[in-house]
């Protein structure tokens, strides 16, 4: 078994382009992260209940919970943020306010101010992770191996962690600024990795491309890219390539076709199967097109198979073993 | 299984407004370009409203500027008819909405407001917001200046289905809600401090807000709310307008998907949530469908062959082609099952399926091409 790429990582931030199946590549990571004994926890907080879903579970209240076991006597815990809940719980730790946060929930102030306010409402989210980082037992000891935060998509996420700028323009001093600050310095440590996931296509590469670039611009450290859902070619390259140029030796294959018996009409099966291999071998080529343009971007690279039988907890097992022996976890 | 009858559609001079919606990734930008391409071949006055295309979808229409402003699509074989495309700029077209709302002086503290920096470019449901309201701009301008007979819109890959119909709903719930008029008493109460509101509640929450996000923030956010009070009553109108126009027997609703679990998903969600409020809703385009040339050999056929060539020493090439084949009709069978699924919940709803193509598009023939698809021939 590899070593991970990310020995001191503790939390792994995953995003993506909508589509791209960023949260079916979290919770694949936290299993892999989790196997031979650790305890990881993955978290979402885009309300969405996407990791009930996926664990085939009811949906997850503002409480950790269990969510799976995996190899090796490991953990997964499961938790859904919601901001609401954050701001409260937040209120009561720093100023013991819970009372109060009760009275501005029946104001609706609590939705206004987690509302309209990204800014807040993004520093509270990335705050709970970021204490789930920080966070010790009794004994010292951290509860959580890793945490896994299934992140709001590429086009976002940027804004998403870069809370520090974000609210800024709207809390210039005060705790929250402080708390801001504080995050941040979490973040931009060498405990955090952001990674991307893309499927090899042009719009979402290039998606990738650009958070790679903003991200790195706003000095988050970006993490590995996984690229999901691929299909192993079916010809090797030679093959592609005379599919690809039309010359692929039909008198060959007209004999071989006759030989085997398959189909009546033997010149219409040999083009059908011709015309497939040449649909192929473009799809094949594109395909390496955005290979390349994802190598360019020079960070790890990973890449999880299409799975026909759909994604389901043993799905996820498989992926999970899949990055682990790729060395993501 | 009915069809699509895409032609039918575009052709009927009654259809004013289509609405290309669906989850992101399923190729709804590109739908909706290629409709436009088809309706302005065809002889209609086209504009094509895209939220975010892929560059070269951009490129191949000649959009280039992000200027909020429909362009002409040059180099079509449109005559009579014309195609014009545009990009929408989320936040200008919010500045726009309060720039008309507002005496310039009074616009202009909205728009230096931070809260309504965040509002105009992150607020849940901004985008979907304003794409009606660009869709609600258009239209009007082609009936005041008969600049278009046809509008074609693509929608944002909404999370949750059909966010934005509800969007100017919530937009308005929100700004009109029980804190905002909080907020704004001290506004409407002859210009007196916010401090100086009644009401233990008041009190207690403006203590807790300055105290977790400082004095500033509070005074920002009253000075938000009071400007932004003057237009509410002007977004309510629109947004109900708008929700007006889409209800109208001139506009179609088309939904777009993939034949994969999620996007089919999805797109059930949009069919219902269309149905349930009397949308006007033509079809389903259901595109990325696996191509399968020579369906009559079966896949287990192909298998076999292949087991006794490789088995034989013979023609290896051969043996690749017979798996590629079986493989391609094993993925074209698990799509056909899900299409099944969806038809069989939604059996009234006509249906187009569009074959994958090998390639994006990326220039105007490919645009024409996938209207040809979308048309079924």
């Amino acid at each position: 078994m590899p070593t991970s790429d990310w020995p001191h990582v503790m939390l792994h931030v995953v995003s993506g382009k909508g589509g791209t199946g960023k949260t079916t590549v979290a919770a694949a990571l936290a299993l892999a992260l989790a196997s031979g004994g650790r305890r990881v926890m993955l978290m979402e907080v885009e309300g969405r209940q996407g990791l009930a879903q996926l664990f085939d579970a009811p949906p997850l209240p503002y409480e950790e919970r269990k969510l799976a076991v995996a190899p090796g006597g490991g953990e997964v815990w499961g938790l859904a943020v919601d901001p609401e809940e954050a701001l409260l719980e937040y209120l009561e730790l720093f100023y013991n306010l819970r009372r109060a946060g009760g009275a501005l929930r029946r104001m609706g102030a609590v939705d206004f101010v987690t509302t309209i306010s990204p800014g807040l409402r993004d520093v509270l989210l990335t705050g709970k992770a970021v204490e789930l980082v920080r966070r010790k037992d009794k004994m010292h000891a951290k509860p959580y191996d890793a945490i896994v935060l299934d992140a709001p998509p590429t086009g976002r996420i940027t804004r998403f962690l870069n809370v520090n700028t974000e609210i800024a323009g709207v809390a210039k001093v005060g705790p929250i600024r402080s708390q801001a600050d504080g995050v941040m310095a979490v973040l931009r440590s060498p405990k955090t990795a952001v990674h991307l996931t893309t499927l090899l296509e042009e719009m979402p590469v290039q998606e990738t491309a650009d958070g790679v670039r903003e991200l790195s611009d706003a000095a988050l450290p970006v993490g590995g890219i996984v690229v999901n859902v691929t299909r192993p070619p079916r010809l090797d390259a030679d093959q592609l390539a005379l599919a690809r140029s039309g010359d692929l030796p039909v008198d060959e294959i007209r004999r071989a076709v006759l030989a085997a018996g398959v189909g009546r009409d033997t010149d219409s099966v040999v083009a059908a199967l011709a015309g497939e291999a040449a649909d192929h071998a473009a799809r094949v080529a594109l395909e390496d097109t955005e290979r390349l343009r994802i190598a360019e971007l020079g960070r790890p690279v990973y890449e999880l198979p299409f799975l026909a039988s759909g994604i389901d907890l043993g799905a996820l097992y498989e992926l999970g073993s899949r990055l682990k022996a790729q060395g993501m976890a | 299984m009915t069809t699509l009858d895409l032609d039918g559609l575009i052709d009927d001079p009654a259809t004013r407004i289509i609405v290309c919606c669906g989850s992101g990734g399923v190729g709804k930008t590109t739908t909706a370009a290629a409709i436009g391409l088809r309706a302005a071949e065809r002889g209609r006055h086209v504009c094509v409203l895209t939220i975010d295309p892929a560059r070269r979808l951009a490129q191949a229409m000649g959009l280039t500027e992000l200027d909020n402003t429909p362009r002409p699509v040059v180099d079509i074989k449109a005559s009579p008819g014309s195609l014009d495309a545009m990009m929408l700029d989320m936040k200008r077209t919010f500045d726009e909405v309060v720039e008309s709302h507002s005496d310039p002086e009074r616009a202009q503290a909205i728009l230096n407001n931070p809260f309504y920096q965040a509002l105009s470019s992150s607020f849940a449901g901004t985008q979907e917001y304003m794409a009606m309201e660009k869709l609600g701009q258009l239209r009007a301008q082609s009936d005041s200046e008969g600049t278009w007979d046809l509008i074609v819109v693509d929608t944002p890959p909404s999370r949750s289905a059909l966010d934005f119909l509800d969007a100017p709903e919530r937009l308005g719930t929100f700004l009109d809600g029980r804190f905002i008029r909080i907020l704004l008493a001290p506004a409407r109460g002859a210009g007196r401090g916010i401090g100086r509101i009644i009401g233990a509640g008041f009190g207690l929450f403006a203590g807790v807000l300055n105290k977790v996000l400082g004095a500033q923030l509070l005074s920002d956010l009253a000075a938000f709310v009071g400007a932004v009070d003057t237009m509410f009553g002007g977004f309510r109108e629109r947004a109900e307008a708008t929700y007006a126009l889409l209800k109208d027997r001139g506009t179609a609703f088309i939904v777009v998907a993939a034949p994969e679990r999620d996007a089919l998903r999805e797109a059930s969600y949009f069919v219902e949530r269309l149905e349930q409020d009397g949308m006007p809703f033509a079809g389903l385009i259901l595109n990325r469908v696996q191509e399968v040339r020579a369906p009559e050999l079966s896949a287990e056929q192909c298998l076999a062959a292949a087991e006794r060539l490789e088995v034989a020493g013979d023609s290896p090439i051969t043996v690749s082609l017979l798996r590629l084949h079986a493989d391609r009709l094993r993925n074209a069978e698990r799509q056909r099952r899900l299409a099944t699924r969806f038809t069989a919940a939604h059996p009234g709803v006509p249906v187009t399926e569009v074959i994958a193509l090998a390639e994006d598009v990326h220039d105007l023939d490919g645009l024409r091409e996938i209207g040809g698809l979308l048309a079924g021939n």
